[in-house]
């Protein structure tokens, strides 16, 4: 069975970009433990001559000439933006 | 008698006829909504001003298809121009200006069809009882204290309660399909593929398909036949040819032959849902089909494998949440990264946070090969299951969920329970393969329950000629729902 730690749970939430709280932390484990618990119910299976499914469909990748198109433009682009200056997307300070 | 209770051919002769205008219709549809939607809580948003101009348009042009001038109700996974689109989630609160169409909503407005606004859901389409929702929970139109089911819960109850004529809804694991059976309309999840996802907010994009939630078998035809085809905006998009799905409700359903999992009809199965099942296989045995037991063996494997795919996926996909271009923007973050997290944080609720966690930690160095990949291999033998039984039958048949819906606040505290509901729906989205629900019976607390019917890849046409011989033998789909005191 699988032990997921707080640890874990912690620095998969930093990959996630998601804060959590310590308590929501010790929640989380809980809860995490229990569905992969349960996901383990997979192992049961024997796949080692089984190829993955990524896509039920057989299909191929998809191209088109590379022209530039007309799709939405930048005043559009901007407006549901939460901050933005001189038609650009504005965002705090990258660097510390 | 409410005008939604026409099917779609009566509604376009009395259009037709002048009998009625497409004004009418729309009045009827918010008359409707403001009678009863306080009970039932299906609408997130109304474009009422829009969908009246909309109608007076149309009843000035006139028109000749199938669907013209119908008021419809579209899910809020599904984006729609100038019209806010949330995903039922506090992220997209703001989101009131999208920039473009869906491809599905596009092709309705081809065909004119006015939308009535947008329907409530489980955030991002992640639950299977409306309860996810960020804004409030949409009750089932059978019986309030009950849930409608989801994520599309909101697209059922509006059809159920005479709100709108029909809805779309997604299915990712039985977002459309759990619902359906849960209110006792028909929804069909067609095959990957045959409808354009271009505009629809990506859940787990291997997986997720918009399909058509109405009354009758023949509407959702109708329905789907307006938006099938190929996109070129959506990559996986298939280029099939598209048959006429109405033309197949012509044939009888004589020699048909029809699967029956056993697995489909066991342990966790309510004896009313297993009862309603052999009650509608004697229906199709006197209709002159035949039906066997078969097997469908990894299908216990089946939710296991659709939770570490759905949330691996949704985890990459729910990555474009993070404050900057759309959406709301945390106030307390001061440098990058904490507008990402803080955002996150504030704006996804717990089953949201929940699967992304899931998601990143199956997909995270070191657990790839134990979780994603054993899944995505448990996946190619729950599909070939599906291709076998396929070399003998024409379609399988069963429950599609193994008990009527469930109390409000029943099944909330626990992940694990709540995800064994779409049981009996989940194998179908991870073979591809399009599956209808339709109703089948009444439990003994007045519940509807569904019939599922599952066929092979690009086969709804066959799906579709075995639910409408079921329909017409039976009269369940002319029950109506007891709300606003009266019937219907």
């Amino acid at each position: 069975m699988s032990e997921i730690t707080k640890e874990q749970v912690l620095h998969v939430a930093h990959l996630a970009r998601l804060a959590i709280t310590d308590e929501e932390a010790e929640k989380m484990t809980k809860e995490l433990d229990a569905i992969i618990g349960y996901a383990e119910l997979l192992n049961e299976l024997d796949t080692d001559n089984v190829e993955p499914t990524t896509h039920v469909l057989d299909l191929k990748n998809v191209m088109r000439e590379d022209e530039a198109r007309k799709w939405i433009d930048r005043e559009d682009a901007l407006k549901n933006a939460p901050d933005q200056k001189n038609g650009q997307f504005r965002v705090p300070s990258i660097l510390d | 008698m409410s005008l939604f209770d026409y099917t779609l051919k009566e509604l376009q002769e009395k259009l037709h006829n002048k009998e009625i205008t497409v004004t009418d219709l729309v009045d009827a549809s918010y008359a409707r909504i403001k009678e009863v939607d306080d009970e039932v809580k299906a609408f997130l948003t109304l474009d009422e001003e829009n969908a009246r101009a909309a109608a007076k348009e149309l009843d000035e042009q006139g028109g000749d298809n199938p669907l013209f001038g119908i008021p419809i109700g579209i899910k809020d996974n599904i984006v729609t121009k100038g019209l806010r689109t949330t995903c039922a989630s506090k992220f997209l609160d703001n989101f009131t200006d999208p920039l473009y169409d869906a491809t599905v909503v596009s092709k309705l407005k081809d065909k004119k069809t006015v939308t009535i606004g947008k329907l409530n859901m489980d955030e991002f389409a992640m639950g299977s009882s409306n309860e996810n929702s960020a804004y409030f929970t949409t009750r089932n139109p059978w019986n309030t204290d009950y849930v409608p089911g989801g994520s599309s819960g909101a697209s059922a109850a509006a059809v159920a309660a005479g709100e709108v004529f029909f809805s779309l809804g997604s299915d990712t694991g039985g977002s459309i399909r759990e619902p359906a059976a849960f209110c006792g309309v028909v929804g069909l999840k067609p095959t990957y593929g045959l409808v354009s996802r271009f505009g629809l907010v990506a859940f787990a994009s291997s997986l997720d398909q918009i399909g058509p939630m109405t009354r009758t078998v023949e509407d959702n035809a109708h329905l789907l036949q307006a938006i099938v085809g190929h996109d070129e905006m959506d990559s996986t998009s298939a280029d099939v040819e598209i048959p006429n799905y109405t033309e197949a409700l012509k044939q009888d359903v004589k020699g048909l032959r029809i699967a029956v999992p056993s697995e489909y009809l066991g342990e966790g199965v309510s004896d009313e849902v297993r009862e309603s099942i052999k009650a509608a296989l004697k229906v199709y045995e006197d209709l002159g089909a035949t039906w066997e037991e078969v097997s469908l063996p990894h299908s216990r494997y089946a939710v296991a494998a659709y939770y570490l795919l759905s949330s691996s996926e949704a985890s990459a996909n729910l990555a474009r949440f993070d404050g900057v271009r759309y959406g709301v923007r945390s106030t307390q973050a001061e440098n990058m990264v904490d507008v990402f997290k803080y955002s996150r944080r504030d704006g996804f609720g717990e089953e949201v946070k929940r699967r992304i966690m899931l998601g990143t930690f199956a997909l995270s160095s070191g657990y790839y090969d134990a979780y994603y990949k054993k899944a995505q291999k448990a996946r190619t033998l729950i599909k070939n299951d599906f291709d076998k039984v396929f070399e003998d039958y024409d379609v399988i048949v069963g429950p599609t969920t193994p008990t009527p819906a469930f109390k409000v606040g029943e099944k909330v505290e626990d992940p694990l329970t709540m995800y064994a509901t779409d049981i009996l729906t989940i194998p179908v989205n991870l073979a591809g393969v399009p599956g209808i629900s339709l109703p089948c019976g009444f439990s003994s607390e007045g519940l509807p329950i569904g019939l599922q019917i599952i066929g092979k890849h690009f086969d709804e046409a066959t799906i579709y000629r075995a639910a409408h011989a079921f329909e017409q033998a039976t009269d369940h789909h002319k029950q109506k729902p007891a709300l606003g005191g009266v019937k219907g």
